[in-house]
């Protein structure tokens, strides 16, 4: 961390943010803002270096090494910068039953990198991740902020190509049961003799 | 599918009662039912109107108490018991936090809500709040909810501006304000006191209890918990009465719930259904029934035991009696319909691969027996190495794990692999026999 000096500190020309963020939590409960202010800086840098952990431990009377106590305990924040496009796929169960770990390999395959790596032109990253509450849905592919849900083998190639063209499609509003709107939902009388999800 | 419904005869246990109507997800799904406009037309605020107006405090706790409205993140403690912990005031700073960190596998009920009803749980936070007397909501929201945490710290910025949040509410005299905090991925922050842990900037390891929350809480200070749809079922029982929802379930279980059902059926998606009503009617009658050959079912997000896909199980009342009976628990309500040619031992890897994953590390059998030695055995098992005896060693390690962890989340790593192998014990030794599967298939992703 010697190296601190000569990196413009990121929340210098961000007082506004900071403030606003601080201004959430009572007086007495300021260090809840470590999280918040650690979102701040990923979403930006796409990582969260050793001098942004400083800079925030400064902000927050807080030692360094507690704030990346508290960073390293989560999943989400990256201690090095993710690709342009984090793919996120998730692995657990109902995902797993529809494919996720196929969709995995095809995007190992296609990729040329595996979980937790980025590739060279720093486009791609991929990143197996545990539930991501879309099980209705599945599988799910998390692309950075954004879901896509029913995730086929065309519709992932598809993804794939308008990313490699550096663009992201509108997440398609994929859906079920009543969260289609209740009257759509009815039940249906025949057991098994309707298809798809929606 | 009856017989649950036998001692209560007016009790309203299927969603096919012409009585029933959906409350809970009446907006989810339609198109800008998350701005405040929309929810106005749609009696919004009504029901936090008439308590904080025409409520004592002490009022509304009953009202949910009578109710007989119980947790909806897993455990199922009566709400208003829990809301009744809560100390007289004395001065200090006092929360309602709402649990939104919904990451059970199987579960994605609230994230809905999140997105498309979020004045529905402001609502509700408001009438939580009043009830407790407690001046400040917490919405902890998991990190990946983005579309979720953008619609909700939108509302409240609506609500805010429309004075629905703010100082003196109503004219009630009663102040109210909701702090929105975002986790970053971790399972174990659904735990309660690990997730307050983590709203203080601590890391999200469990706190022992006692002290319990309402005594000492969020910084210290009084706070109670509850999950999403818990304190949005507060909204409709303040509009609609407490006999209203109690004429809805069994004797243990009322009102209505939000049940999700997700794997090889035809219509995955959250349906609200009364409690009591059965798994076959959830999967079969709404759900459309499975898509292919199916086997077992997980009936309440992944750490509660699997059962088998059968009548008698099928038949079992979703409520948190019906499946105990039956040796599981409703948990989130979480269905996964698990078909005939997937490994069970396989999936099960996969179950054990997330808790392993999840363990925070905290105390001596979650990290090294949930979080070590238990996905080895079942890498060993999965890559056919298994040898006679690593079963017993499972089952072994199985009953020294359950009930030493710190938090609960060991018993529940454990609970799902007890269950699979009572049920599906000659998939295991088929396996270690043969050293391949005894359903190999691996294709499951759709063109």
């Amino acid at each position: 961390m010697t190296e601190l000096p000569t990196i413009k500190p990121f929340f210098a020309d961000k007082q506004d943010i900071v403030d606003e963020i601080l201004g959430r939590y009572p007086e007495y409960g300021q260090r809840s803002a470590v999280m918040p202010l650690l979102w701040e800086v990923q979403r930006a840098e796409r990582h969260v270096n050793e001098a942004r952990i400083a800079e925030i431990a400064t902000i927050l009377d807080m030692h360094p090494t507690e704030v990346k106590g508290v960073m390293s305990f989560y999943s989400t924040y990256h201690e090095q910068p993710v690709g342009k496009y984090h793919l996120q796929v998730c692995a657990t169960l109902s995902c797993s039953l529809a494919g996720a770990d196929e969709m995995y390999d095809y995007l190992v395959d296609e990729l040329g990198i595996v979980n937790g790596e980025t590739d060279r032109e720093g486009r791609f990253s991929l990143q197996k991740v545990e539930c991501l509450g879309s099980c209705g849905t599945a599988p799910v592919l998390q692309v950075n902020h954004t879901y896509y849900e029913c995730v086929t083998r065309s519709r992932c190639k598809h993804l794939l190509e308008t990313m490699r063209a550096d663009t992201l499609p509108e997440p398609w509003r994929e859906r079920g049961g009543d969260n289609v709107g209740v009257e759509k939902a009815q039940p249906v009388k025949s057991p098994g003799a309707e298809g798809g999800n929606t | 599918m009856s017989d649950a419904v036998a001692d209560k005869p007016q009790a309203i246990t299927s969603r096919h009662d012409a009585r029933y109507k959906v409350t809970l997800y009446e907006h989810v799904g339609i198109d800008n039912a998350w701005t405040l406009d929309y929810y106005l037309e749609h009696e919004g605020y009504q029901a936090a109107k008439k308590a904080l107006t025409t409520m004592q405090p002490d009022d509304v706790v009953n009202e949910v108490k009578k109710s007989g409205l119980r947790g909806r993140g897993g455990a199922g403690f009566p709400t208003g018991v829990k809301w009744s912990f809560m100390p007289k005031p004395d001065g200090r700073q006092r929360f309602i936090l709402c649990n939104g960190d919904e990451s059970e596998p199987g579960s994605f009920k609230d994230r809905y809500i999140l997105e498309d009803d979020p004045h529905q749980l402001v609502e509700g936070l408001m009438i939580a709040g009043y009830a407790m007397s407690a001046t400040i909501g917490i919405v902890y929201i998991r990190g990946e909810y983005h579309l979720g945490y953008d619609r909700l710290v939108s509302a409240i910025k609506d609500a805010r501006a429309a004075g629905y949040l703010g100082k003196d509410i109503f004219g009630s005299g009663f102040d109210f304000d909701i702090i929105v905090h975002r986790g970053a991925g971790a399972y174990i922050c659904g735990e309660e006191t690990a997730l307050m842990n983590s709203f203080e900037g601590l890391r999200g390891n469990p706190r022992m209890k006692p002290p319990f929350p309402a005594q000492a809480g969020v910084y210290g200070r009084p706070t109670t918990i509850n999950n999403v749809t818990s304190i949005t079922s507060a909204v409709h029982i303040i509009k609609h009465g407490a006999e209203w929802f109690a004429s809805m379930g069994t004797d243990d279980s009322k009102g209505t719930k939000l049940y999700q059902v997700s794997g090889c059926v035809n219509r995955p998606g959250v349906y609200e259904m009364p409690m009591g009503a059965t798994f076959g009617e959830l999967i079969y009658d709404f759900a459309g029934g499975p898509s292919e050959d199916a086997k077992a079912f997980i009936p309440g997000g992944s750490s509660t035991p699997l059962m088998p896909f059968t009548d008698e199980y099928l038949s079992a009342p979703m409520s948190y009696d019906g499946i105990a009976k039956k040796g599981s628990m409703l948990g989130t309500g979480g269905v996964i319909v698990i078909p005939k040619e997937k490994c069970l031992v396989n999936f099960m890897w996969n179950c054990v691969r997330f808790y392993a994953h999840e363990s925070c590390g905290k105390c001596t059998p979650c990290r090294e027996g949930v979080a070590t030695w238990m996905p080895k055995m079942f890498q060993k098992l999965v890559m056919g190495r298994g040898e006679p005896g690593d079963l017993e060693l499972i089952e072994n390690m199985s009953n020294n794990i359950k009930g030493t962890g710190f938090c609960v989340h060991a018993d529940a790593a454990m609970w799902p692999i007890d269950a699979s192998i009572k049920y599906f014990r000659d998939e295991y030794e088929y396996l270690i026999a043969n050293g391949v599967s005894k359903y190999p298939r691996t294709t499951w992703w759709k063109d």
